[in-house]
């Protein structure tokens, strides 16, 4: 095991899988010479060439297009995308075609495709550089999605999500890229399949749902609530699409209080459907109503002072399950 | 152009292939027998026709919600277009697409689509596959006078065009988005002219003259496959049916141009140049056309008997399976 950053792993990811299959290929804006906005393809150019790494003009719904119809002709695209809010003028090509290819085709054609790049609220980006969508690709048919928290998850999705044939939005939490954390050496780590959510902090006397930078909000959330002597449970399901609802619903049995903490909207969200289906499959277990704590719905502002006051805080999130605990 | 006998009666056929399959669709429809959206091909044959004669399984087809042409002149046979119209298991796409969404990926043949303007952007993608993998195959969208004027028109062929990609852009300009005319809808109504913008070549092509559509398509390929990029092939032509079956047709275009667009039908143009230059016999064009009778009343046939696909199948195919 050594520390490195989750963009140092999600590199090295890419960097492997590309080594091992030559249909890979990269396509954004500065992902060639440059390297990336994010550094996500530093020294893959001169590694890989043009062609494997591939610069476009600002140009989104054309070269999203462009890599459904290459994914559908025998290649796997890696659409770096920098801000998911770039892509929301390809999302035409995303939710009729990439999504809908293999099921029009009747699972004929494969659609291996991964979009990738930044999400989440920070350092001032403003509106158009600080959406995070999940639930919104979660609600397609025909998507996967993934959200990593760490920088040992941001490699083994990536390598799951450049091997599988499901078109994948792989969304980084841009407060994380430079986030550090234990990856297994090169060539000892292995992939790790999507819908398998992992246990952040084991507790007993609360569930907190959490993803991507909310699970390191959460944790220490939860190191302040154990000092007030409460058990806090962190389930971070690391993929939306698919959910691993039942790690959520075992965690549930143990505890008996569900709080859903998402950075994204509330309305129609993830913790919503979360909080469905634990009513429906988990009504026996809960001793407390389910409680969500989202980020404000709103527009992401500008201003520092404006721009805090739209995320859950650790602060936030405490006073949340202490709320909760109290019920 | 001079083409072969073999080539001249591969051409015919699959005109007439085309050309008796939408007519016994716009039968079915009446009859009620396609569940969904129709729109026929009828007057345009010789586009599909001319380009797809110089294709190969390995190039890749990306078409429009008018695509029942390029579907059978990939290699869709009769029977699959049939079946998946009727909505049977039996279908190109096993049911699960219609008119809207014929797949044979197999043959090439990539889906028509619902959405007007993606495949533009798709047969680049193609085109970048073919080469990154250093394969000679091309990629060919077809569209409509529509679609030139949605972004991706601009996005695709600029992007084919910066990468010097083996694709064909096949503009068949039949003047109408539905209903409204495209002298409406640009300033500029020669399509072929853009490609001028994007610095690749451009060709306007009489849309209803099959050999000059054969001819035009041969250079844009053989440059495709030499490495030489995309071509922009604009044929201007004229769809003599209702934008779909079942739909009004008029208020928006006068009989009297539809009357003499009929004049120019392609398949008794192509027919007339093939008997007058010697290449055909009368008994051998007679002969395809019964022929094809023969094949398209099969093909009604064994759509209408065959079963439609399971219920408990529907969720099948949103992802892939193992």
């Amino acid at each position: 095991m050594r520390d490195i950053t989750f963009t140092a792993a999600a590199r090295e990811a890419l960097t492997e899988c590309m080594e091992a299959d030559p249909a890979i290929f990269v396509v954004g804006e500065g992902i060639g010479p440059r390297g990336g906005n994010f550094a996500t393809t530093l020294g893959l150019y001169e590694r890989f060439g043009p062609l494997r790494l591939c610069d476009t003009p600002i140009s989104e719904r054309g070269f999203v297009g462009m890599c459904c119809g290459a994914a559908m002709t025998g290649t796997r695209p890696v659409v770096d995308f920098m801000f998911v809010d770039f892509i929301l003028d390809a999302i035409g090509e995303i939710f009729n075609q990439i999504a809908k290819m293999q099921y029009m085709s009747s699972g004929r054609l494969k659609m291996p495709i991964v979009l990738r790049g930044c999400i989440g609220i920070g350092s001032s980006a403003a509106t158009h550089h600080s959406g995070s969508y999940y639930s919104i690709f979660a609600n397609i048919p025909g998507l996967r999605v993934a959200v990593p928290a760490t920088p040992a998850d941001a490699k083994g999705l990536l390598k799951t999500a450049l091997t599988c044939n499901d078109p994948v939005l792989f969304l980084e939490h841009k407060n994380l890229l430079a986030t550090k954390g234990p990856v297994p050496e090169q060539g000892e780590d292995a992939p790790i399949p999507f819908g398998q959510a992992r246990v952040a902090r084991p507790g007993s006397d609360v569930t907190v749902v959490a993803l991507a930078l909310m699970v390191r909000k959460t944790l220490e959330a939860a190191e302040v609530l154990a000092q007030e002597g409460v058990s806090v449970e962190v389930i971070d399901p690391r993929t939306v699409s698919p959910l691993d609802f039942d790690a959520i619903l075992q965690s549930v049995r143990k505890t008996g209080r569900l709080l859903i903490v998402d950075e994204s909207f509330q309305p129609c969200g993830i913790g919503a459907e979360i909080a469905a289906r634990m009513a429906d499959a988990g009504f026996d277990e809960l001793d407390a109503p389910i409680r969500r704590l989202n980020g404000a719905f709103t527009p992401t502002p500008y201003s520092p002072t404006l721009e805090a006051a739209v995320v859950p805080t650790p602060e936030a999130i405490a006073h949340a399950i202490r709320d909760l605990m109290a019920e | 152009m001079m083409v072969t006998k073999e080539q001249a009666l591969a051409l015919y056929r699959a005109m007439q292939t085309i050309r008796q399959c939408e007519e016994g669709l716009a039968r079915s429809y009446a009859a009620g027998l396609i569940h969904g959206a129709c729109h026929t091909y009828v007057g345009e044959e010789a586009i599909a026709a001319g380009v797809c004669a110089h294709l190969t399984e390995d190039d890749a087809v990306f078409s429009t919600h008018r695509g029942h042409g390029h579907a059978l002149a990939k290699g869709v046979t009769p029977r699959e277009l049939f079946a998946e119209l009727f909505g049977r298991a039996t279908g190109c796409s096993r049911g699960r697409g219609g008119s809207m969404h014929l797949f044979k990926p197999e043959v090439g043949m990539m889906g028509t689509s619902g959405i007007v303007g993606p495949c533009i952007l798709q047969a680049t993608g193609a085109g970048y596959s073919f080469k990154l993998l250093n394969m000679p195959h091309v990629g060919v969208a077809f569209f409509g006078d529509g679609a030139s004027n949605n972004g991706a028109f601009h996005e695709g062929i600029n992007l084919a065009a910066i990468y010097q990609l083996p694709v064909l852009f096949v503009c068949e300009n039949n003047q109408f988005a539905t209903e409204v005319a495209f002298s409406y809808a640009t300033r500029n109504t020669d399509v072929w002219k853009r490609s001028k913008s994007y610095g690749i070549p451009g060709v306007c092509v009489d849309g209803n003259d099959a050999l000059a559509i054969f001819a035009a398509a041969d250079e844009a390929v053989t440059r495709a496959r030499g490495g030489g990029g995309p071509t922009l092939i604009e044929c201007k032509t004229y769809r003599t049916r209702s934008h779909a079956e079942g739909m009004r047709d008029g208020g928006y275009r006068s009989l009297e141009e539809v009357e003499a667009w009929k004049g120019r039908d392609p398949l008794t143009r192509l027919a007339a140049t093939l008997l007058d230059n010697g290449t055909v016999t009368q008994n051998e064009l007679e002969a395809i056309t019964q022929d094809v009778r023969a094949t398209v009343e099969d093909a009604a046939e064994f759509a209408k008997n065959s079963p439609y696909p399971d219920g408990a199948t529907a969720t099948r195919f949103v992802y892939a399976e193992a």
